[in-house]
Parts: structure tokens; sequence; C-alpha cells
């Protein structure tokens, strides 16, 4: 059920909207100067909330606009909604983080709004040209961001990193971008889908665009091989702004990963799974392993993240819809998650400042037993042990595995997983086996409190509302996979 | 009565308990602790309750599934399905039985974080009912690894000194193991498009497919049971908890092993089941013999009854690999026997753990002189545990021994020379700490059982006799599950054949 019409701008009519609000942000606070800092964020949120209000009542059909460039359907809802809560919950734990440490600047807001449009116009891209516009528009406001802290070495340095390593990573996805045109004669994905259509094997030329693509792809989710530049700028970045980064870019680069891969090049899955599971491996055993050896929390999260993507890449391998509905699930559970675990980070604060090592958690059961409960919960859930939400994540992604018969790994899937659930169930021993050190300061922030909460409540009582949760990601992944 | 859903209220009314628990027994303070503690003795003694009306309305004619609920739960052949037959309701009413005994058994020995405790208990006392319950594979796998967590923490937070070491070792290690077991689970949902347990065992995997999974099923159970050689955690997982945490260790959660064995790998995969008997044979006669020889120079109790449990849960897996009535129903007794046996012999160094903190053998001896009432309490299990007839450890050990003898006579001659062993170091534990003179200085004081001891030992006493000398009521039980178990092993090994000799025929 195409629609047709070459510029029906209600397609992309969450974009437009969030376009116009960054503008609106940005005059308002260019007009009332750094005080109204927090009005902006709140503001910033607000039109997050009517994006995803505009998306939900959107009716559930594909539509395609702007000459095939720009697709909106279930799939895109699904994700979309997913980037607009994760922006959200970022901005909303940044509040009490920028003003405590003096970067509260009113470009702040501005830029998650311009970062998350670029996320919503990547999961929404049909063209390559309109991907390579998303991922720069989402990619330039996340270097500034990384930064933003700018009197601070580590900050910039990360900033700079991520930037240097970024613009690398877009050169190659632009190189196999125009390899794939070459060799195809299109840019759009129904195009070149077309062009795929009957054959089993592409040629060398267009082999090595895919992969040129992948690499690039590869670099801005974070999966092994192109993975080195993640835990030194997640440590080096203000933590909301890695909580930020952990999450929503996660999500709609995957989504777009999805996309690029299954939309245009279905016809010849056989050619690029194989790159899939070597990153996927990689990922995971790189996460498991590199791990185990980190005492800053950070970091930890940041390699927990690689092998995250890791898992998450096994149902793209697949390369059915039943991949898909697995990723989707994994990603909205991972959202929930990543969150709530830098919730609590972000509320590890002593009188000297915020900390970050993970044995400043020591005995925190004793002296937070709800924070360390929370944390607990989540840690035990992203060793993926049930019957916590990570343990469906892992199932449904495992489903999908068998099914397309890569037993090989699923199974290194599984034995990464338990090294990984080694370094979770630290976290948990330092809380609860360890004597208290000082406690951290003072009462959490009633937003703080919300979110940690919410995740909380959405990981553990996940077994109960497994079923329509599924349903809808599965409606979201065979709009994407017939 | 009957469509009341029995099997879920003993599932989860431990879980309310602990809802209950965390939301009220709030104020850190004593009141606040002994309202946990009081709350955790009611659910568990309630659940107990009921989990005898289900016993009592059981029928023991028919080998169906009984008291089954089906609700529609993750959907695509996954639904919440819950039922018990012969061969899970007795474990359902072992651990209930249990779990008011441990909360009893912790009144005095835990003082910190008393609420956190009662919760962790009530919330693995769910998880354990719940994984003989379930009629679904993955829920099943639910109760089975989630209580991993509660356990854990029970090991970590209120464990010995080396409890950081042995909570990541029995954490890990049945991780491991339960992992491959989820692949299994998996591939089979794919074959045959649902997770209901008494489908798939109707299903029929072919024989390859039967070798792979059974392996896979394998690497778990083995585990959980333990077997050898991958029986390593569980001495230190035994010697680190607290009383109460070796207690369920020993007396529920060796037991999902074993059951897992009967519940899937039997009827599921009979085909695997029949080609691995040899490797099952083998690991259990080693961990008998084997385990039974490092009990005998255990310096430490708790080390030495966990030994044991190895060398018994070995005499377990050898029962069920005979694929008779009496080696099945012997080593599902055997199982309850020692869910018993070797709970209260962990509960009675428990009691003088408390009261002398350690558990070497050598700091205690002569204590019959001060503890009249521990030294019988104490001989009687020990004796059930050595398998002396009259107790209830003997029922099991005789009907494996009968039921091996029929299938491998080596395996029963050395499984014989393993009850030797056991007789050998049980009855030197008894000696050396029990008997002899009373020399040291602190044991001169030592206090005899307090009422509340009595209280928590007299049924396990009464229970490990009782199923000594009238094995018939819970043998009942079983019969028609089991036989119907062999039946289905039977008629999948006849269909091979002569699938088999039909493509002989063919084949000339």
């Amino acid at each position: 059920m195409s629609m047709a019409n070459p510029h029906d701008y209600a397609t992309a009519a969450p974009e437009i909207f969030l376009a116009l609000a960054a503008m609106a942000l940005l005059m308002l606070g260019v007009f009332r100067g750094n005080r109204s800092t927090r009005l902006l964020c709140w503001l910033a949120v607000a039109s997050f909330a009517v994006a995803l209000a505009i998306i939900l009542q959107a009716p559930a059909v594909r539509s395609v606009s702007f000459a095939g460039m720009y697709v909106a359907d279930s799939f895109t809802a699904f994700v979309k909604a997913m980037v607009l809560i994760a922006s959200a919950a970022g901005l909303i734990m940044s509040m009490g983080y920028i003003r405590e440490e003096g970067m509260a600047r009113f470009e702040y807001p501005v830029l998650f709004v311009l970062a998350t449009l670029g996320m919503l116009m990547m999961i929404s891209a049909n063209d390559l040209m309109a991907m390579y516009m998303g991922i720069e528009l989402q990619s330039l406001a996340l270097y500034v961001i990384a930064a933003f802290q700018r009197d601070s070495l580590r900050s910039t340095e990360a900033g700079l990193k991520y930037f240097v390593l970024g613009a690398l990573s877009s050169g190659m996805l632009l190189y196999g971008c125009s390899l794939i045109y070459g060799f195809t004669g299109a840019t759009g994905f129904d195009a070149i889908a077309t062009a795929m259509q009957g054959k089993e094997h592409a040629g060398i030329g267009l082999i090595v665009g895919i992969v040129f693509l992948c690499a690039g792809l590869a670099f801005k989710v974070s999966a092994v091989p192109f993975h080195m530049w993640t835990p030194d700028v997640y440590e080096g970045a203000p933590t909301p702004v890695t909580a930020f980064f952990a999450v929503a870019p996660k999500i709609a680069a995957l989504a777009l990963f999805m996309r690029v891969l299954i939309a245009p090049f279905l016809a010849i899955s056989a050619d690029w799974q194989q790159i899939i599971i070597f990153i996927s491996i990689a990922s995971m055993l790189l996460g498991a392993f590199a791990a185990i050896w980190q005492d800053n929390i950070k970091r930890l999260m940041a390699y927990s993240s690689i092998g995250h993507v890791g898992f998450a890449l096994i149902g793209l391998a697949a390369g059915s819809a039943e991949g898909v509905r697995g990723v989707l699930v994994y990603l909205a559970i991972y959202l929930a998650m990543n969150v709530g675990t830098f919730a609590c980070i972000l509320c590890m604060r002593r009188k000297t400042g915020m900390v970050e090592g993970i044995s400043d958690l020591a005995g925190l059961s004793k002296s937070n037993p709800m924070m360390a409960l929370a944390l607990a919960i989540f840690m035990f859930s992203m060793a993926g042990i049930p019957p916590l939400g990570g343990f469906f994540g892992k199932f449904y992604i495992f489903i999908a595995a068998v099914n397309a018969e890569l037993y090989t790994l699923a199974v290194i899937g599984v034995l990464a997983s338990v090294v990984g659930a080694f370094y979770y169930l630290r976290i948990i021993k330092v809380m609860y086996f360890d004597e208290p050190g000082e406690p951290f300061e003072g009462p959490m922030s009633v937003e703080m409190r919300a979110i940690i909460g919410l995740c909380g409540i959405f990981v553990v009582f996940f077994a109960f509302y497994t079923a329509p949760f599924i349903a809808s990601a599965e409606i979201a992944a065979t709009a994407l996979v017939p | 009565m009957s469509d009341w859903p029995l099997l879920s209220l003993v599932t989860f009314l431990p879980l309310v308990g602990a809802g209950f628990i965390f939301l009220f027994a709030q104020g850190g303070d004593a009141q606040a602790d002994r309202n946990a503690k009081s709350v955790a003795l009611m659910t568990t003694t309630l659940t107990f309750l009921i989990s005898l009306v289900i016993w009592a309305n059981f029928d023991n004619g028919t080998a169906e599934f009984q008291f089954v609920e089906q609700h529609g739960w993750l959907g695509g052949g996954i639904d919440y399905r819950m039922g018990v037959d012969g061969i899970s309701l007795l474990f359902v009413v072992l651990t209930a039985f249990l779990m008011p005994i441990c909360i009893l058994a912790s009144w005095q020995s835990v003082t910190t974080r008393v609420r956190e405790y009662m919760i962790a208990f009530l919330l693995l006392e769910t998880m354990m009912v719940g994984v003989f319950c379930a009629l679904d594979f993955v829920l099943f796998y639910l109760f089975f690894e989630g209580g991993l967590i509660p356990m854990f923490l029970i090991i970590g937070v209120w464990g010995g000194a080396r409890r950081v070491y042995s909570s990541f070792k029995f954490f890990l290690y049945t991780l491991l193991g339960s992992v491959l077991l989820l692949l299994a689970l998996i591939y089979m949902y794919f074959e045959a498009g649902t997770t209901d347990i008494p489908t798939l065992m109707a299903h029929g995997f072919t024989a390859e497919e039967q070798t792979w999974l059974w392996l896979a099923m394998f690497a778990s159970f083995a585990v959980k049971m333990p077997m050898w050689p991958v029986h390593t955690w569980l001495p230190d997982a035994h010697v680190e908890a607290p009383t109460a945490g070796s207690v369920i260790l020993a007396g529920v959660l060796l037991k999902m092993g074993g059951y897992g064995f009967l519940r899937f790998s039997l009827p599921m995969l009979p085909l695997a089941s029949d080609l691995f008997v040899p490797l099952v044979f083998t690991l259990s006669v080693i961990a008998v013999i084997y385990t039974s020889l490092v009990a005998l120079v255990q310096e430490d109790m708790k080390k030495l009854i966990a030994y044991s449990s190895v060398a018994h849960m070995g005499f377990v897996t050898i029962g069920i690999f005979t694929f008779n009535t009496q080696g099945i129903e012997g080593s599902i007794f055997q199982m309850l026997s020692h869910g018993i046996v070797s709970a209260a012999l962990f509960l009675c160094v428990g009691v003088v753990y408390d009261r002398i903190h350690s558990r070497e053998i050598a700091r205690y001896g002569g204590l019959v002189n001060r503890m009249p009432v521990y030294a019988f309490t104490f001989m009687v299990f020990m004796l059930a545990s050595v398998g002396l007839p009259g107790t209830s450890g003997f029922v099991g050990e005789i009907l494996i021994l009968v039921g091996v003898y029929q299938v491998n006579t080596w395996v029963a001659a050395l499984a014989a020379l393993g009850v030797i062993l056991g007789a050998a170091y049980m009855l030197w534990l008894y000696r050396r700490t029990i008997f002899g003179e009373l020399k040291k200085e602190d044991l001169k004081q030592i206090l005899d059982l307090d009422r509340r001891e009595i209280v928590y030992f007299a049924p396990l006493v009464v229970l490990a006799i009782l199923m000594g000398v009238m094995p018939g009521p819970f043998l009942d039980v079983l019969h028609v599950s089991v036989d119907h178990l062999i039946e289905q092993y039977q008629t999948a090994m006849q269909a091979a054949s002569e699938a088999a000799d039909v493509a002989q025929l063919a084949a000339k």
C-alpha cells in the first residue's frame, strides 16, 4: 500500500515539526540567554512528546514521498518512538548535571533536538543520499555535545576524538555509497532492490561497496572492529551525554543498518550475512572479555554496549522478519536498562563531585537500598537472567538465530553472555557484598527517581506484557521484511 | 476446590509474601525484622498447607497432568501452563515442606538485613515450586534460571568468609549449563512450534537431533545435579552458604537436575538417552566412589556432607538411566529422601555452628555428653544417609540397586561399593564429633537443642523414619506416572528399531 505522492509532507511531519521546534528554541535561547536553559530543556522534552504523538496517531500504512527518498511505516514508527523516548530521558537526566557542572548553556537542548532530528531522518531514509544527510546532521550535533564541557580536557578530547574518527567513518560510508551507486546505477533503496531482483550474488564491486557501507555503520553503532572510540568517548564525555550516546544514536543507527541492508539487498543476503556474523561475534566477545578489567563504570558501560550491539546484530544476521523483531525487542529493553543504569550513575555524586569508579559503589545496598536494588535489577537484566526483561531480549534474538540455522553464532552468543554475566555480577557484588564506603550525596531528584522507577518497572514486569509488545514489534518487522 | 488455580497459588503465594514484606516491613529496626520473619513463616506454612491440599486431591490412578492451568502468555505457542503429575507432585510438597523449616532455622542465626533475607528466601521458593509445576518449557526455564538470583544473593550476602568466590562460581557454573539448555529449548520450539511439555514429549525428534539436544540439556542438568566432574561448585557453595541456604541447595536445588532428566531428557529424547547410558553410568560410578573417598578425608563438616550429596546424586542418575520401574522410582525416592536427610544434616551442622562458630570436625568431640537429644537427632539422619533399613535412605538405595542389577551387574557392584564407603565416612564423622571424650573447654558449656530447634527437627525425624518403614503412600504417587514414562521410552525404542529393520531390508 504505497502512496506515491511525490511531495507528501505528512510523511515527514514529525521531522518537520522537530526542525521548526529546534529553530524556535534557538531563537528563544538567543533572545533570553542562558538563564532560560531549564525552560528550553522542558520545551525540548515537550516537542519530543509532540513528535511522538504525531508518529503514534499516523496511519499504520507505508507511505513514501520526496521522490522515494523518504519512507514512513510501522517499522519507522516503532524505532522513532524509542529514539524520542531515549532523547527525552537523556535530556531530563541532563538538567541537574548541566546546572551543577556549570554547562547550562541554551545550546544544549537545541543540539539535543537537532541530533534527534538527524536520527529520525536516518530511520526514515529510503535513499543513500537521505541516509547520509540524516547521519551527518546527527553526528555534527553529537560531536558538539560530546565536547560541551569545554573547560574540561577530558570532554574536549572526547569530542575531538569522536569528530576525527566519525569523519573518517563518514568518508568510508560515502565511498561505499558511491560504489553502490556505480554498480547498481541507483541511490534509492527501492530502485536498488529492483536492480537486485533475481540475483543471488552481487558482483565484486558491489560487495566492496557494501563492505565500506558496513564499516561506516559499524562505526556508528560501535561494533568491533570499529569500536575503538567508544570507551574513550564514553569516559570523557559528560555523563548525561554518555547516557544519551549509549542509547538513542545506537538505536537509530541499528535501525538504519537494518534498513540499508535488508530493503535494497535482501536478495543477496548471503553476501552481507557473513560480514554481519563476523562483526557480531567479534563485538560479543570483545564486549564480554574487555569489560572484565574495567574499573571505571562509564568505560564498563562502553564495553557492555559493544557487547549488546553484538547481540542485536545476531538478529540482523538472521536477515528475517523474526530477526528484525528480535532486534526491535532487544533495543527496547536495552533502552530501559541503559537509561536506568545511567540514571543511577548520575546519582553517584559526593561532596568532591561526580565519581565514576566501580569501587565507589561499595556497600550501596546499605547506604541507599533502593538505588542498589534498581541497579542490581538492571545488571541482572543485562546479564540476561530471567524473569527480567533482558532475558526476553536475548530469547527473541536467539529464536531468530536458530530459525536461520546460525547455530555457531547462537552458541558463541550464549557463551559470551555467560562471560558477560561475570562483570555485571561484579557490580552487584560491590554493592551487596562489600562493606559500605562514603555514602553518596543527598536525596535523588524527583526526575531521577521517576526515570529509575519507570525503567525498573519496565524491566521487572516485562514478562507480563511481553505478548502485546512482541505483537507490535512483529508488525514493525514485517513492514521492513515482507 | 478443584477449579481453584491451586498450582499458581502455591507458586506465587511466597512472592506475595515477599511483596508484603518489601512494602510493609520497613524501618530496619528490630520490630520490622520480627514482622518480616513472622510474615515469612506464615507465608511458607500456608504454602505448605496448600501443597498438602494438592496432594490430598491428587489422583494416583492416572499419568495425566493434573490441576492443569492454561493462559495465553507470550503467544506463538508459548503459554502459561501449569500442571503436576506423579513425578513432580512430591517435589512440590518437599519444597514447601522445607521452607518453613529454613525460616525457623534462620530465626536467630541471621541478624543482618533480616528483611532482605526473608524476601530472598520467599523469591527462591516461588522459583523452585515453579520449576516443578511448569508445563511449558519457557516457563520452566524462567523459574529454573530465575532461582539463581536469590541464591546468589543468599550465598554472597549472608555467607561465610569465601562467599564472593563461592557465589560467583555457583552462578557462572549453573548459568553456563543453562544457556545451552536455552538453545536446546529454542531449537525444540522451532521444530515443534510450541513449548508445551506434553506436546514436546509426543513430538518425536530424529535421532541426530536428539543427540545434540540431549547433550545441550545434559550440560545444564549435570551441572545442577551435580555430576562428576562438574560438581566442584557444590562443596564451595555449601560451605559458604548460611545454614538455610545449604538446606535449600541440598534439599531442593540439586533435585532440579534429576527432575530435568525425568521430565525432559528421557521422555523427549529417548533414543539419545539410551545412546548415552554408558556415559551417564561411567560418570555416576566415578561420582559415587570418588566423591565418597573425597568425603572421607574432609575436615569440614559441611564439605563432607556436600561430597556425600554428590555421591548420593550419583546413585540417582544411575537409577534414572536404568529405564526400569525400580530404578526410576528408586531414584525419585532417593531424591526425596536425600532432600529431607541432607537438609537435616546441614541443619545439624548449623546447630553446633551457631553455638561454637566452627565447622571443623576436629573442633568437636564428645558432644553426646552435653547434648543427648542432638546426638539422637544427628544419629537418625546419619543412619538414614547411610541407608540403614528402616530409614528413608534404604528404600531409595535398594530400589536403585535392584533396578541397575537388571541392567548392568558391574555398575550395581560398584555402586554398592559406594554404599559401604558412605557408611564409612558418615559413621566416622559421627564418632569424631559426637562420641569420644569431651575435652574442649567451650564444649563443656554447650547447650542441647532448644524448643525452636526441636520443633523443626521433629517433623524431619518423623519423615525420615516414616518414609523408611512405610514407603507405600509415597511410591503410590509415582507408580502410574513412572510406568507411563517407561512405556513412552519403550515405544520410542521399538519404533526406532523397527525403522532400522526396515532400512536394513530396503538396503538389501
